[in-house]
C-alpha cells in the first residue's frame, strides 16, 4: 500500500514537478485555443458542403468526413509529422498537431453541424427567405442558431474529446502537459507527475463531463 | 523524375510495401483482436453498470457515476502511461497489451454506462408500471421491458463511441504494443521510406470505414422523428 501511494501520490515529487507540468499546461491550453476554433470553422464548411445542392460537393464532403473519422488521430498525426517530411514537407511539432487535428476535428464537428442544420425544418428557411432575408442572412440568423442549439450537447461532448486528444501531441514531443509530466516521470522514476497531470485534466474536464450528462438522453449521436 | 514519380516513390514504393506488408498484416491482427475484446467487454461492463444503477442504491450509484465521470474526463493516453510506467514500480507487472486493453475497455465502459443509462431513463414511466402490473419483478421489468428499449436508443451513439475508442488502440504504439501503427513506424525507420505509414493509414481506413458508414446508416435508421 505504501508502495502504491509513494508511486502514484508522492507529494514531494508532485511539488517538484509542478513548474514543469504548469509550463505544459500552458501549451495544452495554447493548442486548444488553436485547434478548437479551427475545427469549428472547418466543421462548418464541411457541414455546408454536405448539405449543398451540388451532388459532387455533397459526396466530397461526406467522403472527407468519413475518411477522417476512420483514421485514428495518432496515425494522422504521425503521418503528418513523420511521413510528410519524406515528401519534402517538414512541419514543426506544433504545426503538425494543428494540421492533423484540423483534419480530424473538422470531420467530427462537421458531422455534428450537418445533423444540426438538417434538424431545422425547411419551413424555417422558407419563411425567412419570404421575409426578404438573403440566403446568407437566413443561415446566419435563422438556421444556424437553431441548429447550434439542437446539437449543443454533441458539440460540447466533442470539444471534451478534442481537449483530451491534445495529449497525443506528447508523442511528437510537443511540450504539452502530458509530455511535461512524462519527462518528470522519466527523471524521477515515479508516476506521481502524471497523476498530477491527470488531476489537472480532471479539474478542467469534470465540470464539462457533468454538463454533458445533464443534457441527458442522446448525448453523442 | 517527375513530381508524381517522387510522390509514388515516397508513399507507394512497391518494394518497401512488399517487404513490410506481412509485418503490417500481423499488426492488423493485433488491432482486430484488441478491438473485438474491447468492444465486447467494454459495452458489456458499461451496460451492466447502467443496470446496477437502475436499482438506485445510493452508494453504489455514486460509485458508478464517479467511475464513469473520471474515465470520460481523463485522456486514455494519460491512463496508459500511469498504468504502464507506474504499476511495475509498485510491484504490479502488466503486459503492454493488457494495459492498453484495460484502459480502453474501462473508457468504453464509462461511455457505454452513460449512454445505456440515458436510454434507460428515457423509457416511459408507463412502460415500467405496465410491466410491473403484469406481475413482473423489478429485475424482470428492467431486463425484458426497459433494457430492450434503452438499447434501441443507445445503438447509434454506442456505435460511434465504440469506433472512436477502438481507433485508440493506435495509442498502444507508445508503450510498444505491436499494432498496425507500431509495425508501420518500425518499418518506416528501417526502410527510410514513408510507404509503410501510408499502408498503415490505408489499413485503418479499410478496417474502420465500413463501421463509420454503418454508424451513419444506423443514425438515420434510428433517428428521432422531427418534431
Amino acid at each position: 500500500m505504501d508502495q502504491l501511494i509513494d508511486q502514484f501520490f508522492n507529494l514531494e515529487i508532485m511539488v517538484a514537478a509542478w513548474p514543469t507540468v504548469r509550463q505544459g499546461l500552458w501549451m495544452t491550453l495554447l493548442i486548444c485555443l488553436a485547434v478548437i476554433p479551427m475545427g469549428l470553422a472547418g466543421g462548418l464548411i464541411a457541414a455546408y458542403a454536405a448539405v449543398a445542392r451540388a451532388r459532387a460537393l455533397r459526396w466530397a464532403a461526406i467522403a472527407f468526413v468519413d475518411f477522417f473519422r476512420a483514421i485514428p488521430p495518432l496515425v494522422l498525426l504521425i503521418f503528418v509529422y513523420a511521413g510528410l517530411p519524406f515528401a519534402g514537407l517538414q512541419l514543426s511539432p506544433f504545426m503538425a498537431v494543428v494540421v492533423a487535428f484540423f483534419l480530424n476535428n473538422s470531420a467530427y464537428y462537421g458531422e455534428i453541424f450537418r445533423a444540426g442544420i438538417q434538424s431545422v425544418g425547411t419551413g424555417q428557411s422558407e419563411a425567412a427567405r419570404s421575409t426578404g432575408l438573403s440566403a446568407a442572412q437566413t443561415q446566419a440568423y435563422v438556421v444556424l442558431p437553431q441548429a447550434m442549439r439542437n446539437v449543443l450537447p454533441d458539440l460540447l461532448s466533442n470539444t471534451i474529446e478534442v481537449i483530451k486528444l491534445t495529449s497525443l501531441a506528447s508523442v511528437v514531443s510537443l511540450g504539452e502537459m502530458l509530455h511535461a509530466a512524462d519527462l518528470a516521470r522519466s527523471v524521477t522514476y515515479n508516476a506521481s507527475p502524471i497523476v498530477l497531470a491527470a488531476g489537472i485534466y480532471l479539474v478542467l474536464l469534470w465540470p464539462l463531463v457533468r454538463i454533458v450528462s445533464r443534457f441527458g438522453r442522446r448525448m453523442d449521436a | 523524375m517527375t513530381q508524381w514519380d517522387r510522390f509514388l516513390d515516397t508513399f507507394f514504393d512497391a518494394e518497401v510495401l512488399a517487404r513490410y506488408a506481412p509485418d503490417i498484416l500481423a499488426g492488423v491482427w493485433v488491432t482486430v483482436q484488441l478491438s473485438i475484446l474491447i468492444v465486447i467487454v467494454g459495452i458489456g461492463l458499461g451496460a451492466a453498470l447502467a443496470m446496477l444503477r437502475a436499482y438506485r442504491v445510493r452508494a453504489l450509484s455514486l460509485l458508478i457515476v464517479i467511475f464513469a465521470d473520471v474515465f470520460r474526463a481523463l485522456p486514455p493516453l494519460v491512463l496508459i502511461l500511469i498504468a504502464f510506467f507506474g504499476l511495475p514500480n509498485a510491484g504490479i507487472m502488466l503486459s503492454s497489451f493488457l494495459v492498453l486493453f484495460l484502459v480502453l475497455t474501462l473508457t468504453l465502459a464509462a461511455f457505454a454506462e452513460e449512454i445505456v443509462w440515458a436510454g434507460l431513463t428515457s423509457v416511459d414511466r408507463g412502460q415500467w408500471e405496465a410491466a410491473r402490473s403484469t406481475g413482473l419483478g423489478f429485475t424482470q421489468a428492467l431486463v425484458w421491458v426497459a433494457l430492450p428499449q434503452a438499447v434501441r436508443l443507445a445503438i447509434p451513439p454506442l456505435t460511434n463511441r465504440a469506433i472512436a475508442i477502438t481507433k485508440m488502440t493506435a495509442l498502444g504504439t507508445v508503450i510498444g504494443v505491436p499494432d498496425i501503427l507500431n509495425q508501420a513506424t518500425t518499418a518506416q525507420s528501417f526502410s527510410g521510406n514513408a510507404s509503410p505509414l501510408m499502408l498503415a493509414a490505408l489499413a485503418y481506413v479499410a478496417l474502420f470505414l465500413p463501421f463509420v458508414i454503418l454508424a451513419r446508416w444506423l443514425e438515420r435508421r434510428f433517428a428521432w422523428k422531427k418534431v
